[in-house]
Protein backbone atom coordinates (compact mmCIF):
# COMPACT_ATOMS: atom_id res chain seq x y z
CA UNK A 1 0.00 0.00 0.00
CA UNK A 2 3.19 2.93 0.79
CA UNK A 3 4.59 1.33 -1.97
CA UNK A 4 2.55 3.05 -4.27
CA UNK A 5 3.71 6.44 -2.96
CA UNK A 6 6.90 5.57 -3.13
CA UNK A 7 8.09 8.62 -4.42
CA UNK A 8 6.19 10.82 -3.19
CA UNK A 9 6.41 9.41 0.19
CA UNK A 10 10.19 9.68 -0.15
CA UNK A 11 9.83 13.25 -0.89
CA UNK A 12 7.47 13.98 2.07
CA UNK A 13 10.28 12.05 4.70
CA UNK A 14 13.10 14.44 3.34
CA UNK A 15 11.43 17.74 4.07
CA UNK A 16 10.28 16.63 7.20
CA UNK A 17 13.91 15.13 8.03
CA UNK A 18 15.34 18.61 6.76
CA UNK A 19 12.42 20.36 8.66
CA UNK A 20 13.03 18.64 12.48
CA UNK A 21 17.01 18.61 12.18
CA UNK A 22 17.45 22.24 10.92
CA UNK A 23 14.45 23.08 13.39
CA UNK A 24 16.37 21.18 16.12
CA UNK A 25 19.87 22.68 14.86
CA UNK A 26 18.69 25.85 15.68
CA UNK A 27 16.83 25.81 18.82
CA UNK A 28 20.15 23.66 20.52
CA UNK A 29 22.19 26.56 19.05
CA UNK A 30 20.29 28.99 20.91
CA UNK A 31 18.54 27.04 23.95
CA UNK A 32 21.46 25.20 25.13
CA UNK A 33 23.77 28.27 25.72
CA UNK A 34 21.04 30.44 27.10
CA UNK A 35 20.14 27.29 29.45
CA UNK A 36 23.33 27.36 31.21
CA UNK A 37 23.54 30.98 30.95
CA UNK A 38 20.33 31.29 33.47
CA UNK A 39 21.56 28.45 35.86
CA UNK A 40 25.04 29.55 36.24
CA UNK A 41 25.04 33.32 35.12
CA UNK A 42 23.40 36.38 37.15
CA UNK A 43 22.08 39.18 35.53
CA UNK A 44 18.94 41.05 35.61
CA UNK A 45 15.71 39.06 34.72
CA UNK A 46 17.09 36.04 35.03
CA UNK A 47 14.54 34.65 37.55
CA UNK A 48 11.93 36.10 35.16
CA UNK A 49 13.59 34.42 31.70
CA UNK A 50 13.23 31.40 34.06
CA UNK A 51 9.85 31.08 34.72
CA UNK A 52 9.14 32.71 30.91
CA UNK A 53 10.71 29.57 29.41
CA UNK A 54 9.24 27.00 31.78
CA UNK A 55 6.19 28.89 30.46
CA UNK A 56 6.66 28.90 27.48
CA UNK A 57 6.79 24.67 27.52
CA UNK A 58 3.14 25.10 27.23
CA UNK A 59 2.92 26.88 24.21
CA UNK A 60 -0.02 25.51 21.93
CA UNK A 61 1.72 24.60 19.29
CA UNK A 62 -1.25 26.29 16.92
CA UNK A 63 -0.39 29.22 18.77
CA UNK A 64 3.00 29.50 18.15
CA UNK A 65 1.94 28.83 14.27
CA UNK A 66 -0.49 31.64 14.62
CA UNK A 67 2.30 33.97 15.42
CA UNK A 68 4.35 33.02 12.84
CA UNK A 69 1.61 33.53 10.73
CA UNK A 70 0.53 36.96 11.49
CA UNK A 71 4.44 37.85 11.17
CA UNK A 72 4.83 35.92 7.52
CA UNK A 73 1.14 36.65 6.14
CA UNK A 74 1.30 39.39 3.26
CA UNK A 75 0.07 42.10 5.67
CA UNK A 76 2.52 41.07 8.49
CA UNK A 77 5.94 42.45 9.30
CA UNK A 78 7.89 40.04 7.49
CA UNK A 79 5.28 39.63 4.87
CA UNK A 80 7.48 41.06 1.69
CA UNK A 81 9.74 38.14 2.51
CA UNK A 82 7.45 35.68 0.61
CA UNK A 83 8.43 33.02 3.51
CA UNK A 84 4.75 32.01 4.55
CA UNK A 85 3.93 28.49 3.13
CA UNK A 86 7.90 27.13 2.89
CA UNK A 87 9.70 25.08 4.82
CA UNK A 88 11.96 28.01 6.16
CA UNK A 89 9.09 29.43 8.03
CA UNK A 90 7.78 25.98 9.95
CA UNK A 91 11.34 25.81 10.95
CA UNK A 92 10.86 29.45 12.82
CA UNK A 93 7.53 28.17 14.63
CA UNK A 94 9.19 25.26 14.97
CA UNK A 95 12.31 26.74 16.94
CA UNK A 96 9.30 29.11 18.91
CA UNK A 97 8.08 25.58 20.01
CA UNK A 98 11.05 23.51 20.68
CA UNK A 99 13.96 26.31 22.08
CA UNK A 100 11.48 26.90 25.53
CA UNK A 101 12.21 22.94 25.70
CA UNK A 102 16.03 22.87 25.17
CA UNK A 103 16.01 26.27 27.42
CA UNK A 104 14.73 24.52 30.18
CA UNK A 105 15.56 20.67 30.15
CA UNK A 106 19.08 22.04 29.90
CA UNK A 107 19.20 24.23 32.45
CA UNK A 108 17.69 21.10 34.79
CA UNK A 109 20.56 19.44 33.59
CA UNK A 110 23.29 22.41 34.65
CA UNK A 111 21.69 22.09 38.34
CA UNK A 112 22.10 18.75 38.69
CA UNK A 113 25.47 18.04 37.66
CA UNK A 114 26.76 21.42 37.81
CA UNK A 115 28.04 22.67 41.09
CA UNK A 116 30.71 19.22 42.19
CA UNK A 117 31.93 20.03 38.39
CA UNK A 118 32.62 23.48 39.08
CA UNK A 119 34.49 22.83 42.20
CA UNK A 120 36.58 19.78 39.85
CA UNK A 121 37.13 21.95 37.57
CA UNK A 122 38.43 25.22 39.84
CA UNK A 123 39.94 22.65 42.19
CA UNK A 124 42.35 22.05 38.96
CA UNK A 125 42.58 25.23 37.63
CA UNK A 126 40.62 25.10 34.76
CA UNK A 127 39.81 28.13 32.42
CA UNK A 128 36.09 28.93 31.64
CA UNK A 129 36.04 27.66 28.32
CA UNK A 130 37.74 24.11 29.61
CA UNK A 131 35.05 24.14 32.60
CA UNK A 132 32.45 24.38 29.66
CA UNK A 133 34.03 21.50 27.24
CA UNK A 134 34.41 19.31 30.54
CA UNK A 135 30.50 19.96 31.44
CA UNK A 136 29.81 19.09 27.46
CA UNK A 137 31.77 16.02 27.46
CA UNK A 138 30.59 15.21 31.00
CA UNK A 139 27.00 15.28 30.14
CA UNK A 140 26.76 14.38 26.80
CA UNK A 141 24.07 11.33 27.42
CA UNK A 142 21.50 13.45 29.16
CA UNK A 143 22.59 16.82 26.71
CA UNK A 144 21.78 14.20 24.00
CA UNK A 145 18.38 12.68 25.24
CA UNK A 146 17.54 16.88 25.28
CA UNK A 147 18.29 16.77 21.52
CA UNK A 148 16.37 13.94 20.60
CA UNK A 149 13.65 15.13 22.71
CA UNK A 150 13.82 18.26 20.72
CA UNK A 151 13.65 16.68 17.72
CA UNK A 152 10.73 14.45 18.74
CA UNK A 153 8.78 17.32 19.64
CA UNK A 154 9.83 19.13 16.60
CA UNK A 155 8.94 15.66 13.83
CA UNK A 156 5.53 15.13 15.70
CA UNK A 157 4.67 18.59 15.47
CA UNK A 158 1.50 19.17 13.42
CA UNK A 159 -0.80 22.19 14.72
CA UNK A 160 1.82 25.03 13.76
CA UNK A 161 3.34 23.36 10.32
CA UNK A 162 0.27 22.58 9.34
CA UNK A 163 -0.99 26.59 9.62
CA UNK A 164 2.56 28.31 8.61
CA UNK A 165 3.32 25.47 5.74
CA UNK A 166 0.11 24.96 4.43
CA UNK A 167 0.97 20.93 3.78
CA UNK A 168 1.34 21.79 0.06
CA UNK A 169 2.03 18.86 -1.54
CA UNK A 170 5.78 18.25 -3.01
CA UNK A 171 7.03 21.24 -1.10
CA UNK A 172 5.78 21.75 2.61
CA UNK A 173 3.77 17.94 3.10
CA UNK A 174 5.45 16.48 6.10
CA UNK A 175 4.33 13.36 7.67
CA UNK A 176 2.32 14.48 10.04
CA UNK A 177 0.05 16.96 8.03
CA UNK A 178 -0.01 14.12 5.51
CA UNK A 179 -1.34 11.64 8.17
CA UNK A 180 -3.85 14.27 9.09
CA UNK A 181 -5.05 14.85 5.06
CA UNK A 182 -5.23 11.13 4.78
CA UNK A 183 -7.38 11.33 7.99
CA UNK A 184 -9.48 13.94 6.41
CA UNK A 185 -9.64 11.82 2.91
CA UNK A 186 -11.19 9.19 5.06
CA UNK A 187 -8.61 6.83 4.60
CA UNK A 188 -7.68 5.78 7.96
CA UNK A 189 -6.08 2.37 7.59
CA UNK A 190 -3.36 4.61 5.18
CA UNK A 191 -3.21 7.28 7.65
CA UNK A 192 -2.38 4.89 10.25
CA UNK A 193 0.90 3.16 8.02
CA UNK A 194 2.14 6.85 7.54
CA UNK A 195 2.05 7.39 11.27
CA UNK A 196 3.77 3.96 11.57
CA UNK A 197 6.47 4.51 9.07
CA UNK A 198 7.11 8.03 11.37
CA UNK A 199 7.88 5.90 14.32
CA UNK A 200 10.03 3.97 12.66
CA UNK A 201 11.82 6.86 11.54
CA UNK A 202 12.03 8.44 15.09
CA UNK A 203 13.34 5.03 16.28
CA UNK A 204 16.29 5.06 13.61
CA UNK A 205 16.87 8.27 14.59
CA UNK A 206 17.19 7.51 18.07
CA UNK A 207 18.87 4.04 17.98
CA UNK A 208 21.81 5.99 15.57
CA UNK A 209 21.82 8.42 17.99
CA UNK A 210 22.49 6.34 20.77
CA UNK A 211 24.83 3.96 19.06
CA UNK A 212 26.73 7.81 18.05
CA UNK A 213 26.85 8.34 21.91
CA UNK A 214 28.90 5.41 22.40
CA UNK A 215 31.14 5.75 19.58
CA UNK A 216 32.10 9.11 21.60
CA UNK A 217 32.30 6.89 25.17
CA UNK A 218 35.44 5.11 23.06
CA UNK A 219 36.94 7.90 21.87
CA UNK A 220 37.01 9.20 25.44
CA UNK A 221 38.81 5.69 26.88
CA UNK A 222 41.99 6.17 23.79
CA UNK B 1 7.93 38.73 56.66
CA UNK B 2 6.38 35.95 59.43
CA UNK B 3 3.52 38.22 59.80
CA UNK B 4 2.67 38.72 55.80
CA UNK B 5 3.27 34.85 55.49
CA UNK B 6 0.74 34.31 58.05
CA UNK B 7 -1.82 36.77 56.30
CA UNK B 8 -1.32 35.32 53.25
CA UNK B 9 -2.09 31.85 54.10
CA UNK B 10 -5.09 32.97 56.28
CA UNK B 11 -6.29 34.63 53.17
CA UNK B 12 -5.83 31.66 50.82
CA UNK B 13 -7.91 30.18 54.09
CA UNK B 14 -10.51 32.22 53.72
CA UNK B 15 -10.34 32.01 49.12
CA UNK B 16 -10.42 28.25 49.26
CA UNK B 17 -13.63 27.89 51.87
CA UNK B 18 -15.23 30.25 49.36
CA UNK B 19 -14.29 28.58 46.79
CA UNK B 20 -15.77 25.18 48.55
CA UNK B 21 -19.13 26.89 49.15
CA UNK B 22 -19.10 28.33 45.81
CA UNK B 23 -18.55 24.48 44.35
CA UNK B 24 -20.97 23.15 46.15
CA UNK B 25 -24.02 25.43 45.53
CA UNK B 26 -22.96 24.82 41.91
CA UNK B 27 -23.03 21.34 42.56
CA UNK B 28 -26.22 21.24 43.98
CA UNK B 29 -28.08 23.34 41.41
CA UNK B 30 -26.53 20.91 38.83
CA UNK B 31 -27.71 18.14 40.24
CA UNK B 32 -31.07 19.73 40.48
CA UNK B 33 -30.53 20.48 36.40
CA UNK B 34 -29.80 17.07 35.62
CA UNK B 35 -33.03 15.61 37.76
CA UNK B 36 -34.90 18.30 35.73
CA UNK B 37 -33.73 17.19 32.19
CA UNK B 38 -33.90 13.49 32.96
CA UNK B 39 -37.56 14.37 34.00
CA UNK B 40 -37.88 15.76 30.92
CA UNK B 41 -36.72 13.65 28.77
CA UNK B 42 -38.62 10.90 30.82
CA UNK B 43 -41.70 12.65 29.55
CA UNK B 44 -41.11 13.06 26.15
CA UNK B 45 -39.63 9.36 26.08
CA UNK B 46 -43.43 8.87 27.29
CA UNK B 47 -45.07 10.88 24.62
CA UNK B 48 -43.24 9.15 21.58
CA UNK B 49 -43.17 5.02 23.42
CA UNK B 50 -44.89 3.97 20.28
CA UNK B 51 -41.69 5.13 18.16
CA UNK B 52 -39.02 2.88 18.46
CA UNK B 53 -35.28 3.73 18.19
CA UNK B 54 -33.50 6.38 19.40
CA UNK B 55 -33.83 9.86 19.71
CA UNK B 56 -30.60 10.79 18.37
CA UNK B 57 -30.12 10.85 14.59
CA UNK B 58 -26.14 11.09 13.52
CA UNK B 59 -25.93 13.10 10.05
CA UNK B 60 -22.55 12.53 8.71
CA UNK B 61 -21.62 15.66 5.94
CA UNK B 62 -19.25 17.70 3.98
CA UNK B 63 -18.28 20.75 5.75
CA UNK B 64 -19.74 23.30 3.20
CA UNK B 65 -23.56 22.72 3.82
CA UNK B 66 -22.49 22.54 7.64
CA UNK B 67 -19.64 25.54 7.96
CA UNK B 68 -21.66 27.57 5.59
CA UNK B 69 -24.27 27.90 8.25
CA UNK B 70 -26.98 26.02 6.78
CA UNK B 71 -27.71 23.38 9.11
CA UNK B 72 -27.73 24.99 12.32
CA UNK B 73 -29.52 27.86 10.89
CA UNK B 74 -32.36 24.86 9.93
CA UNK B 75 -32.19 21.87 11.97
CA UNK B 76 -33.68 23.30 15.23
CA UNK B 77 -36.82 23.86 13.52
CA UNK B 78 -36.91 20.08 12.59
CA UNK B 79 -35.26 19.09 16.08
CA UNK B 80 -38.30 21.37 17.78
CA UNK B 81 -40.92 19.65 15.90
CA UNK B 82 -40.06 15.94 16.19
CA UNK B 83 -37.98 15.96 19.35
CA UNK B 84 -34.98 14.49 17.87
CA UNK B 85 -31.49 15.83 18.36
CA UNK B 86 -29.44 15.78 15.49
CA UNK B 87 -25.26 15.22 15.50
CA UNK B 88 -24.19 16.79 12.64
CA UNK B 89 -20.04 15.54 12.36
CA UNK B 90 -18.67 17.49 8.83
CA UNK B 91 -15.67 16.87 6.82
CA UNK B 92 -14.40 16.43 3.20
CA UNK B 93 -16.98 13.98 1.27
CA UNK B 94 -14.28 11.83 1.53
CA UNK B 95 -13.81 11.10 5.50
CA UNK B 96 -17.69 12.18 5.68
CA UNK B 97 -18.11 8.92 3.33
CA UNK B 98 -16.30 6.34 5.22
CA UNK B 99 -17.59 7.61 8.54
CA UNK B 100 -20.75 6.44 7.29
CA UNK B 101 -19.22 3.23 6.03
CA UNK B 102 -17.39 2.57 9.67
CA UNK B 103 -21.68 2.83 11.46
CA UNK B 104 -20.69 5.91 12.53
CA UNK B 105 -23.82 7.42 11.07
CA UNK B 106 -27.32 7.45 10.29
CA UNK B 107 -27.60 9.71 6.93
CA UNK B 108 -25.03 11.39 5.03
CA UNK B 109 -25.43 14.31 3.06
CA UNK B 110 -22.95 14.98 0.67
CA UNK B 111 -22.13 16.49 -2.94
CA UNK B 112 -19.58 13.69 -5.01
CA UNK B 113 -22.08 12.01 -7.12
CA UNK B 114 -19.90 9.06 -8.44
CA UNK B 115 -18.74 8.25 -4.64
CA UNK B 116 -22.86 8.23 -3.42
CA UNK B 117 -23.34 6.18 -6.44
CA UNK B 118 -20.52 3.63 -5.47
CA UNK B 119 -22.02 4.33 -1.98
CA UNK B 120 -25.67 2.97 -2.69
CA UNK B 121 -23.61 0.39 -4.82
CA UNK B 122 -21.91 -1.18 -2.50
CA UNK B 123 -25.20 -1.74 -0.14
CA UNK B 124 -24.39 0.86 2.69
CA UNK B 125 -26.86 3.48 1.20
CA UNK B 126 -30.51 3.07 0.66
CA UNK B 127 -31.21 5.41 -2.26
CA UNK B 128 -29.55 8.55 -2.89
CA UNK B 129 -32.11 11.61 -2.92
CA UNK B 130 -30.36 14.68 -4.55
CA UNK B 131 -32.52 17.85 -3.15
CA UNK B 132 -30.90 20.99 -3.65
CA UNK B 133 -27.69 22.61 -5.35
CA UNK B 134 -26.01 25.51 -6.04
CA UNK B 135 -22.91 26.59 -8.13
CA UNK B 136 -19.24 26.41 -7.88
CA UNK B 137 -17.75 29.54 -8.28
CA UNK B 138 -13.59 30.39 -9.74
CA UNK B 139 -12.17 33.18 -7.34
CA UNK B 140 -9.16 34.86 -8.16
CA UNK B 141 -7.22 37.96 -7.64
CA UNK B 142 -9.58 41.12 -8.29
CA UNK B 143 -7.44 41.80 -11.55
CA UNK B 144 -7.81 38.60 -12.89
CA UNK B 145 -4.27 37.88 -14.15
CA UNK B 146 -5.27 35.14 -16.51
CA UNK B 147 -8.15 37.21 -17.84
CA UNK B 148 -10.97 34.27 -17.36
CA UNK B 149 -13.87 36.73 -16.56
CA UNK B 150 -15.64 36.16 -19.75
CA UNK B 151 -15.06 32.60 -20.53
CA UNK B 152 -17.90 30.27 -21.60
CA UNK B 153 -17.51 27.90 -18.46
CA UNK B 154 -14.88 26.65 -15.98
CA UNK B 155 -13.00 24.47 -17.96
CA UNK B 156 -12.29 27.28 -20.82
CA UNK B 157 -11.25 29.63 -17.70
CA UNK B 158 -8.64 26.52 -16.25
CA UNK B 159 -7.41 26.28 -19.58
CA UNK B 160 -6.65 30.05 -19.58
CA UNK B 161 -5.44 29.61 -16.17
CA UNK B 162 -2.72 26.98 -17.09
CA UNK B 163 -1.85 28.28 -20.27
CA UNK B 164 -0.54 31.78 -18.27
CA UNK B 165 0.44 29.64 -15.77
CA UNK B 166 -0.89 31.66 -12.86
CA UNK B 167 -1.30 30.35 -9.35
CA UNK B 168 -3.94 28.14 -8.54
CA UNK B 169 -4.71 26.04 -5.00
CA UNK B 170 -6.34 23.02 -5.07
CA UNK B 171 -8.02 21.05 -2.30
CA UNK B 172 -5.87 17.95 -3.31
CA UNK B 173 -8.16 16.64 -0.10
CA UNK B 174 -10.52 13.97 -2.35
CA UNK B 175 -13.72 16.22 -0.79
CA UNK B 176 -16.50 16.61 -3.29
CA UNK B 177 -14.94 20.39 -4.30
CA UNK B 178 -11.70 18.58 -4.84
CA UNK B 179 -13.08 15.97 -7.29
CA UNK B 180 -15.63 18.26 -8.96
CA UNK B 181 -12.08 20.19 -9.98
CA UNK B 182 -10.58 17.49 -11.10
CA UNK B 183 -13.78 16.50 -13.48
CA UNK B 184 -13.37 20.08 -14.80
CA UNK B 185 -9.96 19.72 -15.48
CA UNK B 186 -10.28 16.22 -17.42
CA UNK B 187 -7.32 15.25 -19.23
CA UNK B 188 -5.56 18.68 -18.71
CA UNK B 189 -4.97 17.68 -15.27
CA UNK B 190 -1.55 19.40 -14.07
CA UNK B 191 0.75 17.64 -12.50
CA UNK B 192 1.26 19.31 -8.71
CA UNK B 193 4.95 17.66 -8.59
CA UNK B 194 6.11 19.07 -12.11
CA UNK B 195 3.51 22.65 -12.52
CA UNK B 196 5.08 24.85 -10.06
CA UNK B 197 1.98 26.95 -10.47
CA UNK B 198 -0.53 24.48 -9.21
CA UNK B 199 -0.76 24.24 -5.65
CA UNK B 200 -2.53 20.85 -4.07
CA UNK B 201 -2.76 22.22 -0.65
CA UNK B 202 -4.16 19.10 0.87
CA UNK B 203 -6.61 21.21 3.13
CA UNK B 204 -10.23 22.68 3.82
CA UNK B 205 -12.21 24.90 2.16
CA UNK B 206 -11.35 27.66 4.53
CA UNK B 207 -7.53 27.07 4.76
CA UNK B 208 -7.47 26.71 0.75
CA UNK B 209 -9.15 30.23 0.68
CA UNK B 210 -6.94 32.13 2.85
CA UNK B 211 -3.71 30.15 0.97
CA UNK B 212 -5.23 32.01 -2.70
CA UNK B 213 -5.62 35.06 -0.91
CA UNK B 214 -2.59 35.00 0.61
CA UNK B 215 -0.58 34.15 -2.70
CA UNK B 216 -3.07 35.94 -5.04
CA UNK B 217 -3.91 32.58 -6.76
CA UNK B 218 -7.35 31.44 -8.08
CA UNK B 219 -9.74 28.38 -6.14
CA UNK B 220 -12.65 26.59 -7.11
CA UNK B 221 -15.02 27.10 -4.51
CA UNK B 222 -18.69 26.49 -3.62
CA UNK B 223 -20.17 30.32 -2.88
CA UNK B 224 -21.08 29.39 -0.05
CA UNK B 225 -18.01 29.16 1.81
CA UNK B 226 -16.81 32.20 -0.34
CA UNK B 227 -19.33 34.63 0.61
CA UNK B 228 -19.22 32.97 4.60
CA UNK B 229 -15.64 33.79 4.38
CA UNK B 230 -15.13 37.32 2.17
CA UNK B 231 -14.66 39.73 5.08
CA UNK B 232 -11.00 38.12 5.51
CA UNK B 233 -10.44 37.27 1.77
CA UNK B 234 -9.65 41.02 0.97
CA UNK B 235 -7.54 40.24 -2.44
CA UNK B 236 -10.06 37.69 -3.90
CA UNK B 237 -12.95 38.11 -5.87
CA UNK B 238 -15.68 35.74 -7.50
CA UNK B 239 -14.12 35.78 -11.02
CA UNK B 240 -16.88 32.93 -12.94
CA UNK B 241 -19.71 32.19 -11.67
CA UNK B 242 -22.60 29.80 -12.82
CA UNK B 243 -20.93 27.57 -16.08
CA UNK B 244 -23.00 24.92 -16.92
CA UNK B 245 -19.88 22.53 -15.91
CA UNK B 246 -20.11 24.18 -12.06
CA UNK B 247 -23.24 22.88 -11.11
CA UNK B 248 -22.60 21.21 -7.49
CA UNK B 249 -25.62 18.86 -6.13
CA UNK B 250 -26.51 17.78 -2.83
CA UNK B 251 -28.12 14.53 -1.96
CA UNK B 252 -28.92 12.74 1.23
CA UNK B 253 -28.40 8.99 1.65
CA UNK B 254 -30.01 7.14 4.25
CA UNK B 255 -27.51 4.79 5.64
CA UNK B 256 -28.62 0.22 5.23
CA UNK B 257 -29.53 -1.39 8.66
CA UNK B 258 -29.02 -4.33 7.07
CA UNK B 259 -25.26 -3.56 5.95
CA UNK B 260 -24.64 -1.26 8.96
CA UNK B 261 -26.22 -2.59 12.21
CA UNK B 262 -27.32 0.19 15.09
CA UNK B 263 -28.51 2.61 12.09
CA UNK B 264 -31.73 4.97 13.33
CA UNK B 265 -33.61 4.00 10.47
CA UNK B 266 -36.89 5.88 11.82
CA UNK B 267 -34.66 9.03 12.28
CA UNK B 268 -33.11 8.81 9.18
CA UNK B 269 -36.52 8.40 7.49
CA UNK B 270 -37.96 11.37 9.45
CA UNK B 271 -34.93 13.87 8.97
CA UNK B 272 -34.92 13.09 5.09
CA UNK B 273 -38.39 13.24 4.74
CA UNK B 274 -38.55 16.34 6.67
CA UNK B 275 -35.29 17.63 4.58
CA UNK B 276 -37.90 17.22 1.29
CA UNK B 277 -40.78 18.85 3.24
CA UNK B 278 -42.40 22.34 1.90
CA UNK B 279 -41.33 23.70 5.13
CA UNK B 280 -37.47 22.43 4.99
CA UNK B 281 -37.70 23.68 0.87
CA UNK B 282 -39.04 27.09 1.69
CA UNK B 283 -36.04 27.21 4.40
CA UNK B 284 -33.39 26.73 2.42
CA UNK B 285 -34.03 28.76 -0.55
CA UNK B 286 -34.45 31.70 1.74
CA UNK B 287 -31.15 30.64 3.18
CA UNK B 288 -28.19 33.55 2.91
CA UNK B 289 -30.65 36.19 1.51
CA UNK B 290 -30.62 37.93 5.04
CA UNK B 291 -26.54 37.40 5.82
CA UNK B 292 -25.05 37.60 2.48
CA UNK B 293 -28.22 39.21 0.12
CA UNK B 294 -28.34 36.18 -1.97
CA UNK B 295 -30.01 32.57 -1.61
CA UNK B 296 -26.59 30.22 -1.32
CA UNK B 297 -28.76 27.23 -2.04
CA UNK B 298 -31.62 26.06 -4.91
CA UNK B 299 -34.03 23.44 -3.71
CA UNK B 300 -34.96 20.50 -6.87
CA UNK B 301 -38.35 20.49 -7.02
CA UNK B 302 -39.66 16.98 -7.05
Amino acid sequence: MLLSMDKELIQIIGVTLKMSFFSTLISCLIGMPLGVLIEKGSFFGRGLLKKLSSTLMGLPPVVAGLIVYMLFTRYGIFGSLGLLFTVEVMIVAQVMLITPVVLCLTSSVVSVSGNPLKETARGLGLKRGRTLSLFLIHNRRALLSVVLTAFGRSIAEVGAVSLVGGNIQWKTRVMTTAILLETNKGKFTFALALGIVLLIISLIVNVSASLLSKGGKDSDKM
Amino acid sequence: MKKLLALLMALALVFSFAACAGNEEETTAAADETTAVSDTTAASEEGTSDETGSKTIRMSTTTSVNDSGLLPAILPVFEQKTGYKVEVQSAGTGAAIQKAKDGNADLILVHSKASEEAFVDEGYGVERIPFMFNYFVVVGPKDDPAGIKDSENAAAAFKKISSSQQKFISRGDESGTHKAELKIWGDTAPDAANDKWYVSAGAGMGACLTMANEQKAYCLTDKATFLANKESLPELDIILAEGEDMKNTYSVIECDAEKLPGVNTAGAKALIDWLLSDEADALIAKYGEEQYGQALFTVIED
